[in-house]
Formats: structure tokens, sequence, C-alpha cells
């Protein structure tokens, strides 16, 4: 089975590009240059500079031989909250922003809901000169006042979202209005690896150094590039796709997903898409979707609002049901439980997204010889307030 | 043969079409507002069908679905309320939505209901070319629905080559690059498109939307086409109604008759 996208811009029967005329020729100039553009070498010459010398790259693969000793496996964490700006985001920005100024986009636009995104589209588009907008929930600003101002700072202008629920999906239609407005000098840099193809295939490729950099850095530490299993958190999944990229085929290798359970899968107030959702469509593809029997999307829940999304990307949803990859849950509580189990074990305080990932560790059974990579998808600066509101430190 | 074919078969000028959302300004002004369209004078009706997360609408458009979601608005109410239209309104009528809530009825399901309740065409403006070519294109037509795809001035040559071709009633001429009820007024490239379409000579009638708003921008579109669509301008005319059919008919009026 393949796990990739086909040339239709499908992912089994997930993906395609459900979208307005109105944005057809701008997704359609993407998908007829995007792999020519990604694979020449002008273009991977100056996207792994960029990489190396500007985000910082490799990210280290660290073994933590605390966290090791009270779960009982070997654990690695690829460190993608040592990148520039604090999370693995910033993979994709870089290369989106290339890409733009290739096909001679003068103008970005981005949506955020935490803000990491917006924060890492800013930078980039301060780095390469680039007018920037950013779309951002008016709920969301108010929850995330220092991404709002680190962007900024950064030159980027924060346009709030007063439509619908005033979050991230608003933001992200927001941002395609935007689009269908400005058609034919601005490139629209989305966050994760949803949208209409060739926006999940393009984010995923980005996103993938995370898992080309894990084979060699387990290679160099344990012998084998393939760990036992990794773990990521899923949003919209780029963090994810990215970690499990190289490894989809290796079918020995379990790949696992922790979604946001929020105050608990059923209690109504929740993130857990590939539990709650249904078959639809949303911002362009076809995927699973968390919405009402008429077909309304519904307000996701989660304490870390890069994981509140009611969608998931359509590749994460092929590979739900095709079940290579497993998807499981992590409340608020436990997610908080396990950040600050991180920070006095090991001195890392992680983003709250990523401690999604750290609970499958005490959910799932390893031998004590197992090799577990999670993806420490970012650091935990951005979230403060809201451990020092959870306290329980 | 459909209503939308056989209004467009005798090869009509000065056509107008006027959209509304369902279940706007209150849950059951659904059927009233589409009677006083009727008696106004206007030619085809398309329903607009309530979503989330409208992005190819704006602000008005995006507010008048807003207001019918928190009435209570839902496909399937939506057919309860027009399943006898037909013995009142016999103009064309359209259903205008996005795909979502359409696949959460079930594709067949809503194309029988559609049938049932006497729907001439739909309009589904994120149901891309080729997935309607392949997956329903059968269904709807086997119901007796037209489908009708947008066209925008950035859309190539040859894709609108591609949309004559899988047209079967009329192609939606998007009148600028932009969400509905912008008002750009006509600009001279504008102007330059419409012309450019009429020079490509296709097979399809066209009707141009997008910031249509008032008589003067009716009368100056319809020199380049077989007529036009008003939807924002209608709604934002709602929304400030105290008399919604009387108001209605007025408005319709002041664009159609003859001074
Ligand atoms: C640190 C971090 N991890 C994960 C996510 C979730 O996104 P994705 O699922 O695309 O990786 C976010 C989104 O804001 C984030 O900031």
């Amino acid at each position: 089975m393949s796990y990739q996208v086909d040339e239709r811009g499908y992912y089994g029967e997930f993906g395609g590009a459900f979208i307005p005329e109105m944005l057809y020729p701008n997704v359609e100039e993407l998908r007829r240059n995007y792999l020519d553009i990604i694979n020449s070498d002008d273009f991977q010459a100056e996207f792994h500079h960029l990489l190396r010398d500007y985000v910082g790259r490799p990210s280290p693969l660290y073994f933590c031989e605390r966290l090791s000793e009270k779960y009982q496996a070997r654990i690695y964490l690829k460190r993608e909250d040592l990148n520039h700006t604090g999370a693995h985001k910033v993979n994709n920005t870089i290369g989106q922003i290339l890409l733009a100024r290739k096909l001679g986009k003068q103008k970005i636009i981005a949506e955020t809901g935490a803000g990491q995104h917006g924060v890492a589209t800013a930078t980039v588009c301060a780095l390469m000169g680039m007018e920037c907008k950013v779309f951002m929930g008016e709920v969301d600003i108010e929850r995330q006042k220092p991404n709002v101002e680190r962007m900024k700072i950064l030159g980027a202008e924060v346009i709030p979202a007063s439509s619908g629920s005033r979050t991230l999906k608003d933001a992200t239609n927001e941002a395609m209005r935007y689009w269908i407005n400005h058609p034919t000098d601005t490139h629209y840099i989305i966050g994760s690896v949803v949208g209409p193809h060739p926006y999940p295939d393009m984010v995923a490729r980005f996103q993938s150094v995370i898992s080309e950099e894990m084979k060699l850095q387990l290679k160099e530490k344990t012998g084998s590039p393939n760990p036992d299993a990794v773990l990521a958190c899923v949003g919209g999944g780029s963090n994810a796709i990215g970690s499990f990229y190289h490894y989809l085929d290796e079918l020995d290798v379990r790949l696992i997903a922790v979604e946001a359970g929020g105050m608990g899968v059923n209690s109504g107030k929740s993130a857990a898409t590939t539990q709650l959702g249904g078959m639809g469509i949303l911002h362009g593809s076809k995927t699973l979707l968390m919405q009402t029997e008429d077909g309304q999307v519904t307000e996701p829940y989660s304490i870390s609002a890069g994981l509140d999304y009611p969608g998931i990307g359509p590749q994460h949803a092929h590979l739900k049901s095709s079940g290579r990859v497993e998807y499981i849950d992590a409340t608020d509580e436990e997610a908080m439980t396990a950040g600050i189990e991180l920070s006095k074990l090991e001195g890392i305080i992680p983003a709250i997204e990523s401690a999604h990932a750290l609970v499958a560790l005490s959910k799932l059974k390893f031998a004590k010889e197992d090799v577990v990579v999670v993806n420490m998808s970012g650091r935990g600066d951005k979230d403060l307030e809201t451990y020092i509101k959870w306290g329980k430190y | 043969m459909n209503r939308l074919q056989t209004l467009f078969n005798s090869k009509p000028k000065n056509l107008l079409s006027v959209y509304f959302t369902a279940g706007f300004p209150e849950l059951n002004d659904t059927l009233p507002v589409m009677k006083a369209i009727q008696e106004g004078g206007a030619d085809i009706i398309e329903i607009g069908i309530p979503f989330s997360d409208p992005i190819a609408d704006g602000p008005t458009i995006q507010a008048s679905g807003k207001k019918a979601l928190t009435n209570g608005m839902t496909l399937k109410l939506l057919f309860n309320q027009i399943e006898s239209m037909r013995k009142k309104i016999d103009i064309p009528v359209l259903l205008m939505g996005y795909l979502n809530p359409v696949i959460q009825f079930g594709v067949e399901n809503f194309a029988m209901k559609c049938k049932e309740c006497g729907i001439d065409g739909l309009i589904l403006p994120d149901m891309p070319l080729y997935e309607f070519e392949t997956l329903y294109k059968e269904v709807f037509a086997s119901h007796g629905l037209s489908s009708v795809f947008l066209v925008t001035p950035q859309t190539s040559d040859e894709r609108i080559r591609q949309v004559d071709e899988a047209t079967d009633s009329f192609i939606y001429l998007v009148s600028s690059s932009a969400t509905t009820g912008a008002k750009s007024g006509l600009g001279s490239d504008q102007l330059e498109y419409f012309k450019k379409i009429e020079g490509m000579k296709l097979n399809s009638p066209t009707l141009i939307g997008f910031g249509i708003s008032n008589r003067e921008s009716f009368e100056a579109v319809c020199g380049y086409s077989n007529g036009a669509i008003i939807g924002s301008a209608f709604i934002d005319m709602m929304a400030a109604s105290n008399n919604l059919s009387e108001d209605i008919v007025r408005f319709i009026k002041r664009i159609k008759e003859p001074t």
C-alpha cells in the first residue's frame, strides 16, 4: 500500500483540492511547479543552508536517561524545540518562502492559532524582506499575547479574524478569503499538512527533514536507523508526518500519533478528530472532520492552542484508515502532568502540544530494550502562562 | 429538460437571478422570500445553504449564514420548507452551497430530495470539475439537476472551454477576483474580461455575478451576458427591512422593470 499522495492529489480516498474556482489558478500554479522547484539543486542548496545556519539543524537526538529509567525503555527526544523560533514550524516556512520567491510572489499571508506558525512565518518574511500578514482569531489573539507581539516586532501585520468562532479555523477561512481577493502577488503559507493538494504533500516534504535526520542519528547512536516506535502529537499533523515520513514503509517501526483529548474524548470538549470526526471537506481537502449531523464544522477544544483544529491532514486520515499509524489521545490533565514530569526529570519544559506525545509513554507497553523516539515539536516558553495557571508543579 | 434549460433555450436577455440564504432573517422565511422574489419579477432563484465555513463569501453572506444556523437552519429542514414550493413557484430554482453539508446528507439522497422538491440546478463552488465528472455528474444528471460552474478573471481559456463543455444550463461569470459582495465597481479590466468571454463564443449562456448591487450595475453587465446575479446587496436589503415581502418586490422591480 502507498502512504504517499497519488498523481490526483489523493491519499487513498482522502485529499484532493476542493476549492472554489477563485483559488484554482493559484493552487494549480503551485501544483504544477512545486516538485520541480523543490527538487532543483539550487533550491535544495539554499533550503539546507538556511536549515543549518539559520534554524540550527540538525536538531539533536537526545537520549533521556532518567525518563528511560522511569518508563523502562530506551527513550530519545528529537529536539525540534531547539530550532530557531522554538518549534518545528520553521522547517516549513523556510521551504515555502523560498518556493514563493521562485514563483515570483512578493507578499505572504498565513493563519495561526497558538501563534507558533505565525511567528515562524513572520520570521522568514523578515529574513527575506517580504510583506507579511498573519490572520489570527480574536479569541487566540487574546490568549496568546506574547506571540502576537513577537510577530509585530518581526514586522508582520496581525489581522484579527472576527468571523465564526474566532479561532484557528476562522483564521484559516480569513486567509483563504484574502487570497481569493489578492490572487496574483500573494503566496499563502499554510502551517500544517492540511489544505488543498499540493499543500499536504509540500508541507510533509519540508517537515520530512525530521525523520531524515532521525535515521542518521539513530544509526550512529544505536547501530540501526530504525527505532521500535516514534511518537508525535497531532494538531493538523505536520510534526507527526515529518517524524513518520521516512518510516512509513518500514513496517517494523511502530508509529503513534497523539491527539488532544481535551477534557476527555466524550466530554464535548475535545479535539480528538480521528475518534470524533467523520469524512468531510474543510479548507480544501477531504479528510476526517469534527462536524454536526448537518455537516457544520464544530469547535474543538484543547488546553493547547496548537492542537485545537477540527480536522486533520488528509494523509493522517489515510494512515488512520489503513491502520499504519496508531492514533491515541491524551487529555489536558495527562499532557500537563507529562510536561511537568519532563521538566523535572530532564530539565526540558516542552510545549504543551509536545507534552501530549509524551503521554503515550505511559499509555503504551514497551520492552526495556525498545528504542522509542518522541518528537519534541516545540518548547514551552510560549506556554508559561498556561503552566502557571495549571499550577501543580 | 428542467426549467433552467427551458428558460435558457429561448436565448433570453436581461435575466435577473436572486440569491438569498435559507432560514434568513427568520427560520421560516425561506418560502415567503421565494414568493416575493418571484412576484417582484426575478427570473431565477438561488437558495443558499448556510455553512459554518463559507470561504468564498464576504461579510454579508457570512453573517446571513451565521444567523440562519443560529436560527436552527439545516439542510433537512430546508427540504421540508421547500417540499411543496412548486405549488407556488414556477421559475427555476437552484441550490447553492458548500459540498460538506451535501456529503453529510448523502449525495444520492440529496439529489433525490432536490428532484422531489422541484430543484432545477446546483451551484457547489468547492466541487472540483474532476470530482464532478468522476463522482457526481451521473447522480445529479439522472435527477434532472444542472450543475453550474464558476469562471473568474483568472480562469485560463483552456479551463473555460472545459467548463463550457461540462455546462448544460449556464456559466456563472464571477465579475472580479473576489469573495462575494466585494464592491469593486465595474472597471475597465472587468469590461475587458467580459468582452473576452463574449469573443470566445461559448456554447453556454452566462450570468454575471459578484458585486452586482443595483439597476446601474445590472444594466451594465447585461450588455455582455444573458443577465446577472444579485446576492449580497439583496441580503443587505433584507437585513434592514421591516416589511420583507414588500421590500423584496420593490427592490427587484427597481432593477428589472423598464423605466
Ligand atoms: C509546538 C507545536 N507542536 C505541534 C503543533 C501542532 O501542529 P502540527 O500537528 O501541524 O504539528 C503546534 C501548532 O501550533 C505547535 O506549536
